[in-house]
């Protein structure tokens, strides 16, 4: 269930849009910081909040790879896959880190601290090789500073 | 040494701060829209870009002075001007060191533009990994509004102009203009082939006009200092201004570098990116972003304008140039982009939704010492039918897959021949292999 709070916060950024539906993602991320992740609970509110049919809203959410229709761990880490940390190493990072954890890419780790995801090209390349955690950008990553960060988390989160 | 050049887009970067309102109108900022305002001519906007011959920076290299001409005198309202923050090109960063560096740059040529067309409003679309963007925009707008020169009757005149952030879900394609268009009305961003044009009819039907984040921030400064100006700031005949590079790869000192058009490439390596990593030896790179083709040996010194390119059969594209040195597989990297796009289609049209991963593992075969002479036509077959997918990013997709080859095409033969990568060891390189030098 939304709170009341959260709700009204929504209307009120929504109430008076000539076009409700250009929201429409702000509302999915609002809900997805809300539930964690899209719940179909959350889809439907995000699509009666906008005035979009469910259908139309399930649209994004399968297209849009930083809506999660799924559970996600408390730090989501993308890992970039393209060309500029492919050359600087991104496959022994990505190897690094699934051994660490303990899990495969797309997987979360049993205490739902940690998912581990691909993503493309984050725009950092001149800090290759890059990681997002949380939609915050790491670069110039080597296997011990992945250790220290991994660390750090992990005491934020306790 | 290093030659230094006037820095226009990047006069007020700071290394590790935002310049300020204050320091971007002490550098002549906001004069230009004081002066446009004043006089009240919004033709006079359109012909100083047209004149300068400013090609938009997103990729394309259309004109924007003749893009502008395309709003019909009479085109309905209200008219929306879109920035085109989503820069998810691989190896493209420009944007993002432009909107940390001088943001205010970017607004005034927002509200120029949307003054020269009559736009009621301007919408920011950003990707969602550049948040902090996001933020200092969202921040920064809120400014120029409070010192008149957004909002509500701008600097005291009739014209009247807003400025939104819209944050993106993410995916490649949301770069190309109608599926932007499609995500900001909230559809799933699917292109939409023209006619009609976005300028015609665009955001919610009304006319469009959409702009990358540099191109539009070029705009101050060529209404404040004069069409020729601009062209001069160019070293070739055939360029006109500055260029934002994003160099990565393997050289010592990757970065974004403010250059004039037409500096040659070799100077942009060994100068300003501080050369070669120690143990490297320059092999290839790619111009512009992922959708352009390797530039070889045989271009070193070509002169980074989009017109040299063009000449050569290249794309200057977004002027991201990703190097690659000698002990980088061409074939392996070809993969590694073809899997991106592979990812990243849309999945609209055929031809590219069941084409890229096809060519994928044909050259994924072939990197493993699993592929046969018959792949080499095929994936040539492949690439063409690639053309005449929906929209451009099929075209740009195929764009290393063709450069590989052209110019690696014995590299592609020796992992058929030999059944084996002849880079085992390198490729995805160690950790080890960077610099430590930035
Ligand atoms: C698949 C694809 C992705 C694109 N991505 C971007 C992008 O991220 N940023 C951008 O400015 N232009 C991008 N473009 C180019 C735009 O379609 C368009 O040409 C540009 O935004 C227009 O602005 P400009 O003329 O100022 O460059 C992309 C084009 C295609 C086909
Ligand atoms: S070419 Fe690719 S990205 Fe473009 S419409 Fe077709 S499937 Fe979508
Ligand atoms: S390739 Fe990884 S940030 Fe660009």
């Amino acid at each position: 269930m939304l709170t009341e709070e959260l709700r009204t916060a929504l209307e009120a950024k929504i109430a008076g849009a000539a076009h409700p539906q250009e929201y429409v993602v702000d509302v999915l991320f609002a809900l997805q910081d809300h539930y964690g992740h899209l719940t179909d609970e959350a889809v439907a509110e995000a699509a009666q909040l906008v005035g979009m049919p469910v259908v139309a809203v399930e649209e994004l959410t399968t297209f849009y790879p930083f809506l999660y229709r799924e559970p996600v761990g408390r730090y989501v880490i993308n890992v970039c896959d393209s060309v500029v940390c492919w050359m600087d190493g991104h496959e022994s990072l990505q190897n690094h880190l699934m051994e660490r954890l303990g899990i495969a890419m797309g997987e979360t780790t049993a205490d739902g601290l940690f998912t581990l995801l691909p993503v493309c090209c984050i725009g950092y390349c001149d800090r290759a090789p890059a990681i997002l955690v949380n939609k915050k950008v790491y670069g110039e990553l080597t296997p011990e500073k992945l250790d220290d960060l991994l660390e750090t988390l992990r005491r934020e989160a306790e | 040494m290093t030659t230094t050049y006037p820095q226009i887009l990047f006069q007020n970067r700071h290394a590790d701060r935002i310049a300020t309102l204050e320091e971007y109108a002490a550098s002549g900022g906001y004069e230009a829209l004081r002066q446009m305002i004043a006089g009240g001519d919004r033709a006079q906007v359109q012909a100083a870009i047209q004149e300068a011959t400013l090609l938009g920076r997103g990729g394309a290299a259309f004109p924007m002075g003749i893009k502008l001409s395309t709003v019909a005198a009479d085109a309905p309202f209200p008219r929306y001007l879109v920035c085109n923050a989503d820069e998810m090109e691989p190896g493209t960063f420009k944007d993002r060191v432009l909107l940390h560096a001088d943001p205010h740059q970017l607004i005034e040529g927002m509200v120029l533009t949307g003054f020269a067309i009559q736009a009621a409003k301007g919408i920011i679309f950003i990707r969602p990994e550049y948040e902090n963007a996001a933020r200092i925009l969202e921040r920064e707008v809120a400014l120029a509004r409070q010192a008149g020169y957004l909002g509500e009757k701008i600097l005291g005149s009739d014209f009247s102009f807003e400025i939104d952030v819209h944050r993106s879900g993410g995916r490649y394609i949301c770069g190309e203009v109608t599926a932007q268009l499609n995500a900001l009305m909230g559809k799933r961003p699917n292109p939409q082939q023209p006619p009609p044009y976005p300028t015609e009819s665009g955001l919610w039907g009304r006319p469009t006009v959409i702009q990358n984040v540099e191109t539009l921030s070029c705009v101050p400064h060529i209404v404040r200092n004069g069409a020729q100006w601009f062209k001069d700031l160019a070293l070739t005949e055939s360029g006109a201004g500055t260029k934002l590079f994003a160099v990565s790869g393997h050289v010592n000192r990757p970065g974004c570098y403010e250059l004039p058009m037409g500096v040659p490439l070799s100077e942009i390596i060994e100068e300003h990116a501080g050369g070669m990593r120690p143990g490297s030896e320059f092999k290839a790179c790619l111009p512009g972003g992922a959708s352009t083709q390797f530039l070889t040996r045989q271009f070193y010194d070509i002169p980074m304008d989009f017109d040299s390119l063009k000449k050569a059969g290249h794309r200057l594209g977004t002027g991201a140039i990703m190097i690659f040195d000698h002990k980088t597989c061409m074939v392996a990297a070809t993969l590694n982009l073809m899997d991106f796009f592979a990812r990243e289609s849309c999945g609209w049209c055929t031809p590219c939704r069941e084409g890229l991963p096809y060519i994928r593992d044909l050259l994924q075969r072939i990197e493993r010492g699993e592929g046969e002479a018959a792949f080499i036509p095929m994936l040539e077959e492949m690439s063409k039918y690639l053309w005449n997918a929906y929209c451009a990013f099929a075209p740009g997709a195929v764009s290393p897959l063709q450069g590989l080859l052209t110019y690696f095409r014995d590299e592609v033969e020796e992992h058929i021949t030999a059944h084996r990568c002849p880079f085992q060891a390198s490729g995805s390189g160690a950790l080890d292999n960077r610099s430590q030098t930035d």
